[in-house]
Parts: C-alpha cells; structure tokens; sequence
C-alpha cells in the first residue's frame, strides 16, 4: 500500500493504516540491512539532501545510511545556527537547494514550523528530522516499529514516558503514534516540564494520562521509555538539580521491576546515564535502546522509499 | 475637490455618537467643516454644492486609530506616512497615531517634528505622534517629557518594549501628572515571555511552540494599574488581551483610577488556533506556522475574546484600537520564533469589528463609537464627532457589503495579514477629512490630499 504524501512532516494527523504502511515497509527494509550487502538499487539516480541546522549524530547518519542503502545520493548541508545570524534567510537557502535540484529535503533545526516553511518554498519532498521542540517524526515510527517487532499489537498497551514533556519533540510525536495505534500512553515528569495540559494534547482522540508519580505510573507497564534531560533546565528553575530529578524520575532497577517482566526499556538517546536511567538497565536486559538505532536505518528506509515512490 | 466649497453627502445612514445621532440624513458641510445635519432630501444649499450619494450607507465621524505603527522614522521600507496614512484613508480613519518604535526613536523633540513635517508632507489624514517614556525606550532614563508635550506628542510610551522597572513606570505616571498625557506600556512580564511566539495553551502544546501565559500581561498590567493609582497618573491600557487583564481595569477604575483601555480587532475576533493553520474558508486557507499570525501580546482563546468584547460593550474597555503593524514579507517569511510581530490592520479593522456585528454581538452604533468618539477621549483628541462647528471628517461605509481580502490590494505596504482570502463585510466607499474627500473606492485610489 504506497503512502499517499509528499512530506513527512508530523505524525499528529497519521492514521493507523499510515503507520502500519510504513512499518509494514520497515520490516523489508529491515531484512535489506540483514543482508550480507546492505544495498538495493531502489532510488538510484534520486537526490537526497540532509540539512541539519542544529548538532545531529544519530538522526543525521541515520538518514543517509536510509539514503545509501537504497542507492540515492545522499549530500549533506552544513548548515548551522539560525538563517537569521547567518544574514542569508532561510527561504533563501531553500531556493538555491531547489536550484542545484534534489528529490527531497531532509531538515532537522531548532525551530518548529520549519519543515513546513520549506515544504512551502521547495517543490521536492521533506522529511522533519526534528523541529524545535515539534516533533520528530521519524523517531515515533522507529520507537512503533521496536514495540510492535516485541510486542506484535500495540493495542492495550501501557506505554510511560518519563521526563521533560515540554522540551521533547520525540515525546509529542511519541505520544501522537502510540496512542493512535491503540496504547496506553501515560507521562511522568517533573510538572514544571510536564504540564497537566499534557493529558488533553490528543483532545480525547487516544489515551493519554499525566501521572507524576513515577512509581505509580510505571506499575504493570510493558514500554518504558527515559526521556534524555536537557542539563541546561535547571539554569531556568525548572527543576531544582539531577541529583532529585534522578532520585524521582530516574529509571533504576528497583523501578522497573514495578513495570511487567516483558518490559521494554526505551530511550530515544543520547543517554544520561545515572540521572534518567541507570547504567545497569540502560544496557540490560530489557533495554531495547540499541535495536532502536538499527530500526532507525530500517524506517528512514521505509520513509524515504514511500514518499520517493508514492503516488501523491 | 476643495476644502473651501459646499459639500453636501445626501441620504446616509448618519451615525454618531458622540451626539446620540442615529438617523437617515444630509450632512452639509461648508468651508471643510460640519455646517449642519438636516433631514434627507432636503433643499440643497445654495452656490452649486458637490453632492455624495450615500444613500443605503452608513455616514460616520472618521475613524480614529489611536494606535498604529506607522514606522517613520527609520522603517520606511515596511511603512511611510504616505502609504500609512491612505491605508488610513482607506480602512476610514481620519486620525492615525503613531507608536514611537521607530529608529530613532521618538524620543526628542526633533524626531517629534520630523515626522510631524513628514506628515503635513504626505499623510493625507491627520497624524498624531505618541513619543517614548524612557529614551532609545531602554528603559532607564525618562524622555523630556514637557519639551515632547510641548512638540505635539500626545502621549507616552515604549510600546513594542515592556517598561521593566516599577520604579520609572512610577515616574512616568508621575511626572506626566503635569502633562496630563496618558502613559501606556506593552504589558508583558518578560521573564515570561523570553523565547516564546504565541499564546500558552493546548495549541502551543501541540506545535511545540513556547508560548506566553496570558499572566505575563495580566502581571504587568496590574502593576501599572497600581502604580496610576498610588501616583494619580492617566494611564492607558494598550492592546489588552486576555479576560483577567479585564477584571484588573474594571476593578482599577471602581477604585477611582484615571485609566481607559483599548482592544485590537484582531484580539477581539482571532483566537491562537489560526497558528496551527486554517482549512475554512478554502479561499483563506493558512498553513501551519504562517508567521503572519504572529503577534504580541498574542492571540488567545475564544473565551478572551468573549471577555474583551463584554468588557468594550460595558465600558471597560473604552476603545478599539488597530495595533496596525505592517512588515516586509522578508521580516515575515522566516521561521516562526524570528519571524516579526504584528499585523496589517488599517484596512481590516471595520471589517473585523463588524463580524461582532453581524454576529449581532456587537450593536452597530456601538461599533462605531468604539472607533470614533472613545479613542479621542482617551487622548483628548479632537475627531470622531460630527458635532457642526468640527472638521469635517467623515467615513462613508456599507457594512453589509462582501469582499475577499487580497492583500496585493492594500494600500499599506504590509501585507502581512492572517485574513487573506478571508470573505468579510463592511467597505468604506470614501473617506473626507476637513471635508476633502483622501480616499475613494470607486477611483481605487486616494485622491486629493490634505490641506495644509
């Protein structure tokens, strides 16, 4: 079933079989990068461009690995800071992208609304590789796809994500692609990063329930997922230092053996490890955070092969 | 057409209330003044008059906009007095007051006069000049408020730039006691708004937009309203937004305070969802993110918007002001957190407030005196009265006649409004200012220009 969009901008307005398209689409793309040669010539002669405005390691990589392995050019822009200190607008850079010609447009930068400003001003696709604290699509999939290879249905499930709610693109598009595929979503957090609005984000289209009480919330779960907390929060008064965030909303053993034994323990990454999750389940044994990152190069394939080829 | 002849508009609806006048008239005006309001269909004065058909449209004291940007000095490129002012002409005002964010500042007498000479050079409708309270609005010395008085400005403040300090804004009100100018601020805490672009609520929530708590407004604001207590000064509050800045006016004015307030038409009508995009009407269709829905203080909630519109139908808010805030498409088409504030708002003022209008939530006539007779109170100005003796300006509108939009067809050079494509009622046919007609839709250009 193709995917009847240019852009991947936001999960927000993602129906189920949207997802299941691409996902079902990752598990193929999965069996290319178990090959002992991990290319297919699928969009050879397409031009992919990564402009990533903000630092990216995991994302960046991610994407072009996608891109190589299904045989497209993959360039990468450096591109940093705002258009704004750079004195060349952003619209501007976008025009001469389109000029030197590309297929779509990779974009991860600090602002949201981003994708959608280029999506205006480009005639190729673009893909939101995380806009501000927006979203970031491509991560919701990758995170639905590790549960569903797990779990098989996502139905029922309770799901907690724990941490700095306001400051995380991957939260808000976690929160969307969960609950619309049937989870339990419930979020724990410091208030002053987790404001009680939270549980309305979907307007009652899905479940979602703020629960500060981490050891509440995680009891019978069955995915965990640490969100990485930003140090600079606490120069805001937003939390008072990692020392309690640690002791409070910190995954540590003791915690998730609240959580049922087929947990799933979860982080989009980079880690703090020992303030948000603990050394010793980050790498244990119900830690899926490292097959989160080789299902990444799976579903940017997907993603990239679905609006390279769609129907739209 | 000239100011020194006999002009009589025959058979409009003749509203104004600053004389309780609602009925079907002739205005006669002579010499660029209201020489009398007679019965319709009257004798014509004698000497060959020129005569404006207005019959089936509303006739009305000009607009006056007590709050617009009109960017001169320094900002040409987004806006001049004289596309400002046909903007004016254009959306019938006939009194337009210019904020004084501009660079330089107007903060000297000598910025006063230039645009106050900038003005008698091109505007074509009566431009009135505010300075700031605090010099280069930094917020640290008070202007030479007497010498600025005594240039022509009318009031005070560094709109654009809260006023930080309690302790100048307690001078300001202070010392302008003297003046009797009014002292307004851009009431927003800016602890709470650093770094954020539109409203605090679920929309911003999901857009992943930092947003402004109506409190940062209604924390500063209550502070200002205490301070032109404790001081006696006249204090005026510029674009309120949110219905808890409307319980602290009405309770600063139940306790005596010398205080008026403004609405814009935007925070009347517009609510924060436009930033997350709009499918209806398709002709007005808005992306997410569109920068031309950004604004500050920022579009808030249905329930605001209810609030303001109780407050200006009861009093507490005195007054309908544009916030006119015209940019550069390149100030606009930018990422949303850079991306400059404000709206166009000359030319879809009438339009706006008349939605309340034929929502029947808003009485006709009261509209009008929002925009007429109240503003100029609240700055003493002279205007929105069609009292004979005045000047003769006047706004001939229909306020039941559709149009679409189209912000190529402003005459302000901002375009940046979140109303394109929008269908709307409400066109001014002409506008006359001392009884020179300075805009005329049929000729779809402003003609004639102001004496003197």
């Amino acid at each position: 079933m193709p995917l009847h969009r240019r852009h991947l901008i936001d999960v927000a307005d993602f129906s189920r079989d949207e997802f299941d398209t691409v996902l079902d689409t990752a598990v193929s793309m999965r069996q290319v990068l178990d090959r002992p040669i991990r290319r297919v010539p699928t969009l050879r002669g397409k031009s992919i461009v990564n402009m990533f405005f903000e630092p990216s390691t995991r994302t960046r990589v991610s994407f072009e690995l996608a891109g190589k392995s299904l045989s497209a050019d993959v360039v990468n822009v450096a591109a940093s800071g705002s258009s704004v200190e750079k004195g060349e607008s952003l619209v501007d850079t976008f025009h001469t992208i389109q000029a030197l010609g590309a297929d779509m447009v990779i974009i991860r930068h600090a602002c949201a609304g981003v994708p959608d400003l280029a999506a205006r001003h480009l005639d190729c696709g673009v893909v939101n590789a995380g806009d501000g604290l927006r979203g970031h699509p491509s991560q919701a999939l990758l995170d639905l796809f590790t549960v569903r290879e797990h779990a098989g249905d996502l139905e029922g499930l309770k799901m907690v994500i724990v941490g700095d709610m306001l400051h995380s693109r991957v939260a808000r598009s976690d929160i969307w692609a969960f609950a619309r595929m049937g989870a339990h979503v419930y979020l724990s957090g410091p208030p002053t990063v987790l404001p009680p609005d939270f549980g309305n984000l979907l307007n009652g289209d899905g479940m979602v329930r703020v629960e500060y009480d981490l050891d509440r919330a995680i009891e019978g779960a069955d995915v965990v997922m640490a969100l990485r907390i930003q140090k600079e929060r606490m120069a805001g008064g937003l939390l008072p230092d990692l020392r309690e965030y640690a002791r409070r909303w910190g995954i540590n053993p003791a915690r998730l053996r609240r959580a049922d034994r087929q947990v799933l323990l979860m982080h989009p990454g980079p880690m703090n490890q020992g303030i948000e999750i603990s050394s010793d389940v980050a790498y244990g044994e119900q830690s899926v955070i490292t097959e989160q990152v080789t299902n990444g190069v799976a579903v940017r394939m997907a993603i990239l092969y679905l609006l390279l080829t769609g129907a739209h | 057409m000239a100011a020194n002849g006999t002009l009589v508009i025959r058979g409009g609806r003749v509203i104004d209330p600053s004389q309780r006048l609602d009925r079907v008239a002739d205005i006669v005006i002579d010499d660029g003044h209201v020489a009398a309001i007679d019965p319709p269909d009257g004798q014509l004065p004698l000497g060959d008059p020129t005569v404006v058909d207005a019959r089936g449209l509303v006739v009305a004291p000009g607009l006056v906009d007590i709050h617009a940007h009109l960017r001169v000095p320094g900002f040409e490129y987004k806006e001049d007095l004289a596309s400002g002012t046909r903007a004016a002409a254009a959306g019938g005002f006939t009194t337009v007051c210019a904020m004084p964010n501009t660079n330089p500042v107007i903060d000297s007498r000598s910025v006063v006069e230039y645009v106050l000479e900038q003005a008698a050079a091109d505007a074509v409708v009566r431009v009135h000049v505010l300075a700031a309270i605090s010099l280069g609005q930094a917020g640290e010395q008070l202007v030479e408020m007497g010498d600025l008085s005594d240039a022509g400005a009318i009031g005070f403040t560094d709109d654009g730039i809260p006023v930080a300090s309690s302790k100048l804004m307690r001078h300001a009100l202070e010392y302008a006691t003297q003046l009797g100018r009014p002292i307004s601020n851009h009431a927003e805490d800016r602890a709470l708004t650093a770094g954020t672009a539109m409203h605090e609520g679920l929309t911003s929530m999901r857009l992943g937009l930092p947003g402004t708590p109506r409190q940062a407004e209604e924390i500063m604001l209550a502070r200002d309203l205490l301070l032109a207590e404790l001081t006696g000064g006249r204090y005026h509050c510029i674009h309120v937004t949110s219905g808890g800045s409307v319980d602290f006016i009405r309770r600063a004015k139940d306790r005596g305070a010398n205080v008026t307030a403004e609405v814009s038409p935007h925070h009347l009508t517009l609510t924060d969802d436009l930033v997350a995009g709009r499918t209806e009407p398709v002709s007005a269709a808005l992306p997410p993110y569109d920068a031309n829905t950004k604004v500050a203080p920022p579009l808030r909630e249905q329930r605001d918007c209810d609030a303001l519109l109780e407050a200006l139908r009861d009093g507490t808010i005195d007054c309908i002001a544009t916030d006119h805030a015209p940019h550069a498409l390149h100030d606009k088409d930018l990422e949303f957190a850079h991306a400059a504030v404000g709206f166009t708002g000359l030319e879809t003022a009438l339009p706006l407030v008349l939605t309340l209008v034929h929502d029947g939530r808003l009485d006709l006539v009261e509209a009008v005196r929002r925009l007429t007779v109240e503003p100029a109170r609240c700055y003493d100005l002279p205007g929105g009265t069609l009292q004979p003796g005045q000047p003769a300006d006047v706004t001939v509108f229909d306020p039941d006649e559709e149009f679409v939009v189209e912000p190529s067809l402003l005459l302000s050079k901002g375009k940046n409004t979140p109303l394109a494509g929008m269908p709307m009622h409400g066109v001014v046919h002409r506008t006359f200012v001392d009884g020179v007609e300075v805009f005329n839709r049929a000729s779809l250009e402003p003609v004639g220009a102001r004496a003197g």
